[in-house]
Formats: structure tokens, C-alpha cells, sequence
């Protein structure tokens, strides 16, 4: 409240100083808004121009019809689901544990969470051959016992994991921080069990966040490239997912196939600014219900109730 | 919040000892596997290794264009956070959003797009190449769609610098006579540079990893347009695991080194801003 309150009462003379004048100001939106265009805006709007070039029937016949492109939407769209669902998991656990308590090795912990995103894809791919690989260290096991990893599913899963890790998990930590263990000490002095306090309060508190991290994690899980391409071999037909295909076909100069798939891709992340932008209004609100109403209760009454449940609990056997 | 909340919230050896479970099965065995691999090489054999001609070509490569497009992300993504939270123009919110593009969209596209939009008979490439700008299979181009991938990281660190910044410190600036350029060095600069270089550092990190776009713009030809990741590839598909293993350690020990400066890069401005 202070400072904006001070920034009204200052006279509008002082204001306007500190403005930019009027063609300043318009030169370097202009600046701004080129350079996005050129960057981002054009090349957006030739993915779609290439992929609907040829019309709509060849569109369709590129991305349908092909088999080895049919398959690599079908690959994606199991990988990615299984990587955010695990990672969906984690990140549930390593917020709870660094959030809700102190320990040795916390700091640790949460650096080594962000790892992932410094190891380049192609070094993750390289480490994961290096282990299931058929010179690796459990590669002759592997073998024996029949199992494939590289070069095929098991292993696109795994590098996926990797790659996307640290995104759920880096969404929840700060949230469930500033959320606070109150709610959930309460519902535990009130009779609940962990599960029932999990499903009842602290999954409804920090949904949105998590939605959050679940659509980045799963656009950076259907997009990735680099990890992907070293683990899978590149096996049209059957360990190509979309990003790969999209190469192949380049490699094939198949450009009206490449950009049908990079297309659907392009849809993706587009589909993917605008729920994030939808969950940031919504986790904004729930943040400010969340302090409005604590602003309302007082904050000594809940000091207040906190101790009692603690105390309670304390007395229990 | 105290150890005490082991005694009164449940799950804490759950949730810890999964998570230190998943950690460790998928990324740090891997990491162990890959330095064991390279430690298991002799000294010279790891040099000879990670220091061959065409190596050392694609370390600079990589370098070069990485700072480069680091450093064009510095200038274009100060000028969008300036514009963004400075100014009000119709449509900011769109632009506002469409900054986050680069995260969103696979690099695969990003690599496909840009290498169709600079050669001589593309959207871009028409006007460009008679002048002699050539955007595809040049270091430029990997430079160009470096620059794209990591352009939200230099924008989403200094718009929240720039939002929280007091306006009082360059009203009392300007009644002291200061012009807006000398407000701008020596008033916001002073206070924006901690964010700037975080934004460059992890721009950086991110360009000096990055594969799936360069791998289609760049033509990958050794000592000229190939960098360090594509080599590694390559080592792979020869099936040379320990030279490619040597390699792949060099980058990580980079990334890591450039990870703990972005960490205390953030502590520094923290303490800075307190």
C-alpha cells in the first residue's frame, strides 16, 4: 500500500519528468515489436504458410496417411504423458520434503533439481547409452535377459524424465513454501490421515501450480530433440517421435511433410501460451484469496490456533 | 518451521526418500556412468581426445556463436523488458505472451523454420541474400536461431528487476538535474546489471547445449559450421563412445561451472538488492 500511495501524492509535473518523451518512447516499441516480428511472429507464420501451401488435401494425406508419421504422433503422445506423469510425482515429493521440512542436505537437494536444465540433450542422451547401451555397463545383461532400452521405448522414456525434471518440481517448492502448513497441521489435528489431508487440502491448495508445471514440462517433453535423437537410433516407424520425424523428412527434402509436422507442433506451443497465461490469472487469484483471507483472520488468531494443534498433537502417544 | 514439523507432518521419509530414489536412478548414475567412462581414460588418451584440431574448431565455434547470441539477447531482450513494463501500447499483452514462444515451441521447428527463412528464395532470404547477408548453413545461422531460443531468458529476468524498481530514486535523480540518459547509466544500469548478467549466463548455457535447431540451419561441416554437440553425434554414430564420452564431459564440466556463476550470480543481487 505505501509506496503507491506515495507515488500518487507526488505532483504531476515530477511525473511527467521521469516519462520518456513521445518519440523515444514510440521508436523503441517499434524497435520491439520489429525485432519480435522477425523473430518469433514470421517464422510462426511460415511453419503454417509451408504446411498449408499445398492445401489442405495434402495436408492431411502428410500427416495422416504417412504411416511413419501416424506412428511418431502415437510415440509422442505415449512418451510424453509417462514422462509427466513421473515427473508429476516427483515433483509432488521434492516439494513436500523441501518445502514442509528442514534437513540435511535441503540446498543439495534442490540444486540438484535444477541439473538437468545445464546438461546439454545430446550429453543425456550419450549418458544413458553409456549405462543400457550394448557396451555400456548393463548392456550385455540387458541383452541377455532380453530387455531393449536404446533404440527403443524404455529409453526415450528415460531421457524425457531426465530432460523435463526439473519443471514440476521447480513450479512447487516456492508455492507450497508460501502456502504454508497451517491448513494441513489443522486438518491433521482435526482427525484426517496423511492421504486424506493430501487429496483434501494440500492437492486443492497447489493445483494450479502444478498445473503449471504439468503444461511446460509437458511441451518441453513432446518438443525435445537432442536426448531423444541419440537414444533412439532415429528408426522411422518406430522411434521416431514428431521432433525426429520433422528432421527426417527435412533430411527426406519431404519440406511439405516436415512443416505438416511442425505444424501440429507449432499448434502445440501456441495451445500452450494460452493455458499458461489462463493459469497464471488463476494461481494469481487463488495467491491473493489465499493472503486476503488471511489478512481477514488475523494473523495472532492463527498464530493462536497453530500452537493449540501443535500443542494437542504433541500430547498425543 | 522447525525439525518439529517431522512430529507433526506426515510423509517426510516418504517423500524424501523417493525423491532422492528418482534422483539418483535418473541423473546421477548417469552422470557417475559418464565420468567414470571418461576417468578410465588415460590422460593422454583424453586429451588426444578432446583436443584433436577439428574438436578444438567446434569448441570455438560453439563458444563464438553462443556469447554472440548471448550477448544480441542482452541488448534485444533489454529493449523488450524496457518496452514491456515502461510502456503502454495496445496489443502489449499478446507481445507480452508471444515472449515465451522460444520455450514453447520444439527446437526442431525453431531449426526447420530458420532454415527455410534465410536461403535465397525464402521470406527473409529473398531480401537479405542479394545483399550478401547469407542466414543458412553459416555460422550467422546458428547465430540467428541461437539467438531466438534464448531470447525470453535475458527478458524474463530484467522485466521483474525493471518492474520493482523505484520511481522515487529517478524522480530525486531528475530534480538533482540528471538527464534520462544520465539516469539511465548511472541510476537504472547500476541497478539492472545483476539481472542482465544472469539473463546472459543462462542464455549462454542454454545456447552452448543446444542441438535440435542447429543441427538443421548450420550444414554441419567440420571446422566450419560444427559445433561441439553434433560433434559428439558424430563420435556416436562412428561408435568411438570414449572420445565422444570425453567430449560430452568437457561440456558438462562448462555447463556446470556456468550453473554455480548463475547461483551466485542470483545470491550476489540479493544481497545487492537487500
Amino acid at each position: 500500500m505505501k509506496p503507491e500511495s506515495i507515488r500518487l501524492a507526488a505532483p504531476a509535473r515530477l511525473q511527467r519528468r521521469s516519462e520518456d518523451p513521445w518519440f523515444v518512447k514510440w521508436t523503441l516499441i517499434l524497435l520491439a515489436v520489429t525485432v519480435m516480428g522477425l523473430l518469433v511472429i514470421v517464422p510462426v507464420a511460415n511453419v503454417f504458410y509451408h504446411a498449408l501451401a499445398g492445401g489442405l488435401g495434402t495436408y492431411w494425406r502428410s500427416l495422416v496417411l504417412d504411416s511413419d508419421t501416424r506412428h511418431s504422433i502415437l510415440l509422442t503422445l505415449t512418451v510424453a504423458p509417462i514422462a509427466v506423469a513421473a515427473n508429476v510425482i516427483f515433483g509432488v515429493a521434492a516439494a513436500w520434503a523441501i518445502a514442509r521440512f528442514r534437513f540435511p542436505g535441503r540446498t543439495i537437494l534442490t540444486t540438484l533439481i535444477d541439473l538437468p536444465f545445464s546438461v546439454s540433450p545430446v550429453v543425456v542422451g550419450l549418458m544413458f547409452i553409456l549405462i543400457f547401451g550394448l557396451q555400456g555397463t548393463l548392456g550385455p545383461w540387458l541383452r541377455e535377459h532380453g530387455i531393449k532400452i536404446v533404440f527403443a521405448l524404455p529409453g526415450l522414456i528415460l531421457v524425457t524424465c531426465f530432460v523435463t525434471l526439473p519443471f514440476v518440481a521447480r513450479e512447487l517448492i516456492p508455492l507450497m513454501e508460501a502456502v504454508g502448513a497451517d491448513e494441513e497441521i489443522a486438518a491433521l489435528s482435526l482427525g484426517a490421515n496423511g492421504w486424506q489431508m493430501f487429496w483434501r487440502i494440500t492437492l486443492p491448495n497447489i493445483k494450479w501450480g502444478m498445473l503449471y508445471g504439468v503444461i511446460l514440462c509437458n511441451a518441453r517433453a513432446m518438443g525435445e530433440f537432442g536426448a531423444v535423437y541419440v537414444i533412439s537410433g532415429h528408426i522411422a516407424g518406430q522411434t521416431d517421435t514428431m521432433p525426429l520425424r520433422v528432421e527426417k523428412l527435412f533430411q527426406e527434402y519431404n519440406l511439405p511433410g516436415s512443416f505438416a509436422v511442425a505444424s501440429v507442433l507449432t499448434l502445440l506451443a501456441l495451445v500452450t501460451l494460452v493455458v499458461k497465461l489462463f493459469l497464471e490469472r488463476q494461481s494469481r487469484r487463488q495467491r491473493e484469496e489465499a493472503t486476503e483471507s488471511t489478512d481477514l483472520a488475523e494473523t495472532s488468531n492463527r498464530i493462536d490456533s497453530t500452537t493449540y494443534c501443535q500443542t494437542t498433537l504433541e500430547k498425543q502417544p | 518451521m522447525a525439525t518439529g514439523n517431522r512430529r507433526l507432518l506426515p510423509g517426510f521419509h516418504l517423500s524424501l526418500g523417493y525423491s532422492v530414489l528418482y534422483l539418483s536412478v535418473l541423473v546421477l548414475i548417469p552422470l557417475a556412468a559418464c565420468l567414470a567412462k571418461a576417468a578410465a581414460l588415460s590422460p593422454s588418451q583424453f586429451m588426444a581426445a578432446v583436443w584433436t584440431e577439428r574438436a578444438r574448431a567446434a569448441y570455438s565455434l560453439t563458444f563464438g556463436v553462443s556469447f554472440a547470441a548471448a550477448l544480441i539477447n542482452v541488448l534485444l531482450g533489454g529493449l523488450i523488458a524496457w518496452v514491456l513494463v515502461r510502456y503502454e501500447f495496445p496489443g502489449k499483452r499478446l507481445f507480452d505472451s508471444l515472449v515465451d514462444l522460444p520455450f514453447a515451441l520444439p527446437t526442431a521447428v525453431a531449426g526447420l523454420v530458420y532454415s527455410n527463412l534465410y536461403v535465397s528464395n525464402g521470406w527473409l532470404g529473398r531480401f537479405l541474400v542479394p545483399l550478401g547477408i547469407e542466414g543458412a548453413y553459416t555460422r550467422l545461422a546458428i547465430v540467428l536461431v541461437l539467438t531466438f531460443i534464448g531470447l525470453p531468458f535475458v527478458v524474463r529476468t530484467v522485466q521483474p528487476v525493471l518492474e520493482t524498481l523505484d520511481a522515487d530514486v529517478e524522480e530525486a535523480a531528475a530534480l538533482l538535474g540528471a538527464n534520462r540518459w544520465q539516469i539511465f547509466v548511472r541510476v537504472l544500469l547500476p541497478s539492472l546489471y545483476p539481472a542482465f548478467l544472469t539473463g546472459f549466463a543462462l542464455s549462454f548455457a542454454r545456447a552452448l547445449g543446444e542441438y535440435g535447431s542447429v543441427v538443421f540451419v548450420s550444414g554441419n561441416m567440420p571446422f566450419k559450421t560444427e559445433i561441439a554437440p553434433v560433434l559428439i553425434v558424430q563420435r556416436l554414430e562412428e561408435f568411438s563412445y570414449s572420445e565422444a564420452t570425453a567430449i560430452a564431459v568437457v561440456l558438462l564440466l562448462i555447463s556446470f561451472a556456468l550453473l554455480v556463476a548463475v547461483n551466485l550470480l542470483e545470491r550476489w543481487s540479493k544481497s545487492h538488492e537487500a
